[in-house]
């Protein structure tokens, strides 16, 4: 363009740094209508939502922490949590990892972007982290706006955890807020087989959709009778183990296993990606994704991960059963029932009594005694046993327990109706159900962790 | 480093699994020059942009750019900029957007609305480009080229799309930076396109060359070529062709059956005598034209004979 281009020094080409590659790559991604869209619904709709159902009669009592929704404001992020670890953060992942380097083969713009950056390694770490600062703004928005709407629709009171014990505004938070930090490990590993497939398959949609697949696929299988190793190293067990930061104390051994594990198919899935992205022949323009490529060198090296992690998890801990035994429902139905039975108290207006006075026990048998007392089941029926200080009597309340395979419990009072039956008390959040009519519980699957 | 010569290459071999997309091709091109790089489709014009851009590297042979050996993938020198199989652009982003993108990706301080005003894209520079015609898309992969101030410029048919208004005003662009000693080469299928741009074309056939050299030196090879020739009598004209030496009287294969056109075909030498006496007979030549122009005639032979010798 000017008459000093031709006697211009010659020099080799430098490639354009992974700052300038990064931001290149979020213009791009936030110019899309959609991911807007997302980011949109992201930081408002989960605020509608939970403030909306908080106001309903019916709540949504077969999440966990659900039938706690219109009495504190936590417990919303926290249904929002467990939601989103089913449907919306697969999604999510899906449409901003799994679309991120498959968008420049829809619009023809790989050799663009080639000539341009001048460095395949550049532009995978410029796109992968643009997509996880997507991700994270998407996962921030969702809690962000389910705190919001539920501090604003309900108010800071406590929330009872899975042990019934009742957690303080700041405890509430914190847990809170950690959980949400819990769940960016399986997600991570979500976007890692996002970026794995978005690279695999090309412009083919089955990249777009393998997040969505691989989570709908492991969902299905922490509904089955699984032992806990298998469990623990399925890379979305952490969408799950969060729970056990609701209990006192707290189940940090799923929970650290289950993060590290997600952690680790997140590392792997994106390394497997960046090598198939090294790979890749872009000088062909009918590239359509490599199937026998994709099997292995993406989803061998990741089944053998998943190997390898029951392996070291079977090893580490004696966790081949499925976890749930007849000492530990007993334990944490006697825990949760002297919590919550300290909290009816404090509801009824009557003298206040300590779990230690109580003295709760429970004795449960599983299937009429008839099956073994183990495993998951809602055939689990437990006798509560507790003594009120001043009272001869031994106080004796029947449960009928709904165990699924992770661990997770519902108990239902079945009397005498006086002590766990259903009848609204008065709480300066208004009438509620009785706290020891139907409560969520939690087993700890591993044998022993401590919080 | 002789940077005289903006592109040399040596014995260029590039196969894709069982197909051979070049081979064995040798290039020179000088600096400040455009220079048109022709071909049928399947020639293995892309490939060779896309070596010089440096998407990929040759199997075998010897490239140099700007003087620079390029031996590896992405090493291409500073200063070579361009496009292969249409502009790179994100519809999603405005035309201004996506030039804004690029240089802040490169880390320039480009002056945008010049680059857009240079392509005559200031009237939509604020549109999403999603919106834009496949010329309007060309212009502004050629601005995103610009950008660069390239001194090798690689553009894969630019002028698919254009009208002629536009074709006219990106070609004046390309001009102007030859004149000010900027390397250009353009792929085409169009033989006019190349005639009215480029000083010397390469003529690639099933990954060879066939020709490469000035545009003179290819229009002057000696071959008889088809002419229309339209006149006040066109039955005495008939009657006068199919009496001259060395002239014979062909169909139009390309064009309507229209009986007051004569096609004749002929060397320049006895076209110029069949005219004379078509005027000498009182006989009026309304129009004479080849019906291909002489580099496409020399094209089409050179292509169908290297297709004839594989």
């Amino acid at each position: 363009m000017t008459a000093t281009v031709a006697d211009a020094p010659v020099t080799a080409a430098r490639p354009v740094s992974v700052g300038r590659g990064y931001r290149f790559e979020l213009v791009k991604l936030l110019a899309q209508w959609r991911v807007r869209l997302l980011i949109l619904a992201c930081w408002i709709a989960p605020a509608i939502f939970v403030a909306l159902v908080s106001q309903q009669s019916s709540l949504p009592t077969d999440t966990t922490f659900g039938r706690w929704m219109n009495a504190t404001g936590w417990a919303g992020a926290l249904v929002l949590l467990g939601f989103a670890g089913s449907y919306a953060l697969p999604l999510l992942t899906s449409l901003v990892a799994g679309d991120v380097f498959a968008s420049e083969d829809r619009l023809g713009t790989w050799r663009h972007l080639l000539v341009a950056v001048r460095s395949y390694r550049r532009i995978f770490a410029a796109k992968a982290l643009a997509s996880l600062t997507v991700i994270l703004l998407l996962v921030a928005g969702l809690a962000v706006s389910g705190i919001v709407g539920g501090l604003a629709a309900v108010g800071d009171q406590p929330l009872p955890g899975l042990d019934g014990h009742l957690l303080g505004s700041g405890d509430a938070a914190g847990k809170v807020l950690l959980a949400w930090l819990c769940v960016l490990a399986p997600t991570l590993s979500l976007a890692g087989i996002g970026l794995l497939g978005s690279v695999a398959f090309g412009r083919s949609p089955m990249g777009l959709l393998l997040p969505v697949v691989v989570a709908f696929v492991l969902e299905l299988a922490q509904m089955l009778p699984l032992p806990v190793a298998v469990r623990l190293a399925l890379p979305s067990y952490a969408f799950i183990a969060w729970i056990g930061l609701f209990t006192s104390p707290v189940q940090v051994g799923p929970l650290l296993i289950s993060v590290t594990v997600s952690l680790a198919w997140a590392v792997l899935a994106t390394v497997l990606a960046y090598v198939l992205f090294l790979r890749r022949d872009f000088t062909n323009l009918s590239y359509d994704g490599s199937g026998r490529r994709a099997l292995t060198l993406g989803a061998l090296p990741l089944a053998g991960l998943l190997a390898v992690t029951i392996g070291i998890v079977a090893v580490s801990t004696p966790a081949m059963g499925p976890g749930i035994d007849q000492d530990k429902v007993q334990g944490s139905l006697a825990t949760a029932f002297g919590h919550l039975y300290r909290l009816q108290t404090r509801q009824l207006n009557r003298p206040d009594v300590t779990e230690e006075q109580l003295g709760s026990t429970a004795a449960c048998t599983k299937g009429d005694g008839l099956v073994a007392p183990e495993g998951a089941g809602n055939d689990w029926r437990c006798v509560v046993s507790w003594h009120v200080p001043g009272v001869a009597t031994t106080g004796q309340a029947i449960y009928q327990l709904d165990v699924t395979s992770d661990g997770r419990y519902v108990a239902d009072g079945d009397g005498p109706k006086e002590v766990n039956g259903y009848f609204q008390v008065r709480t300066p959040a208004g009438d509620q159900p009785n706290p020891l009519w139907q409560f969520d519980g939690n087993v700890d699957l591993l044998p022993t962790t401590k919080g | 480093m002789d940077i005289t010569v903006a592109v040399r290459a040596r014995g260029i071999t590039k196969c894709f699994g069982d197909v051979v997309a070049l081979d064995g091709v040798d290039l020179d091109v000088a600096q400040g020059q455009i220079h048109g790089l022709v071909g049928p489709n399947g020639a293995g014009k892309t490939t060779l942009l896309g070596l010089l851009l440096g998407l990929a590297v040759a199997d075998e042979g010897t490239l140099e750019i700007l003087g620079m050996p390029v031996g590896r993938a992405l090493a291409a020198p500073e200063g070579v900029g361009g496009f292969v199989d249409g502009p790179g652009l994100y519809p999603s982003l405005t035309a201004r957007q996506n030039l804004a993108a690029l240089a802040a990706l490169r880390g320039q301080a480009a002056d945008l609305d010049d680059v857009l005003h240079q392509v005559g894209l200031t009237d939509v520079a604020d549109d999403r480009v999603r919106g834009f015609s496949l010329g309007m898309r060309q212009r502004l992969g050629l601005a995103a080229a610009l950008l660069t101030t390239p001194r090798l410029l690689v553009l894969d048919e630019p002028s698919n799309g254009l009208d002629p208004a536009g074709k006219k005003h990106v070609y004046g662009v390309l001009k102007r930076l030859a004149a000010d000693g900027t390397t250009v080469i353009v792929s085409s299928h169009r033989m006019d396109d190349v005639e009215s741009l480029c000083s010397e074309v390469t003529i690639l056939a099933t990954g060879r060359i066939a020709f490469s050299g000035p545009l003179s030196k290819l229009s002057a090879e000696n071959r008889e070529l088809d002419y229309r020739i339209r006149t006040s009598d066109p039955e005495a004209a008939r009657t006068l062709a199919l009496d001259a030496p060395r002239v014979r009287v062909v169909d139009d294969p390309g064009m309507r059956q229209d009986n007051e056109i004569l096609v004749v075909r002929t060397l320049v030498p006895a076209l110029d005598e069949l005219v004379a006496r078509l005027v000498r007979a009182g006989i009026a030549v309304r129009e004479l034209a080849p019906v291909v122009s002489p580099l496409e005639a020399a094209f089409l032979a050179l292509t169908e004979q290297e297709e004839v010798s594989r």
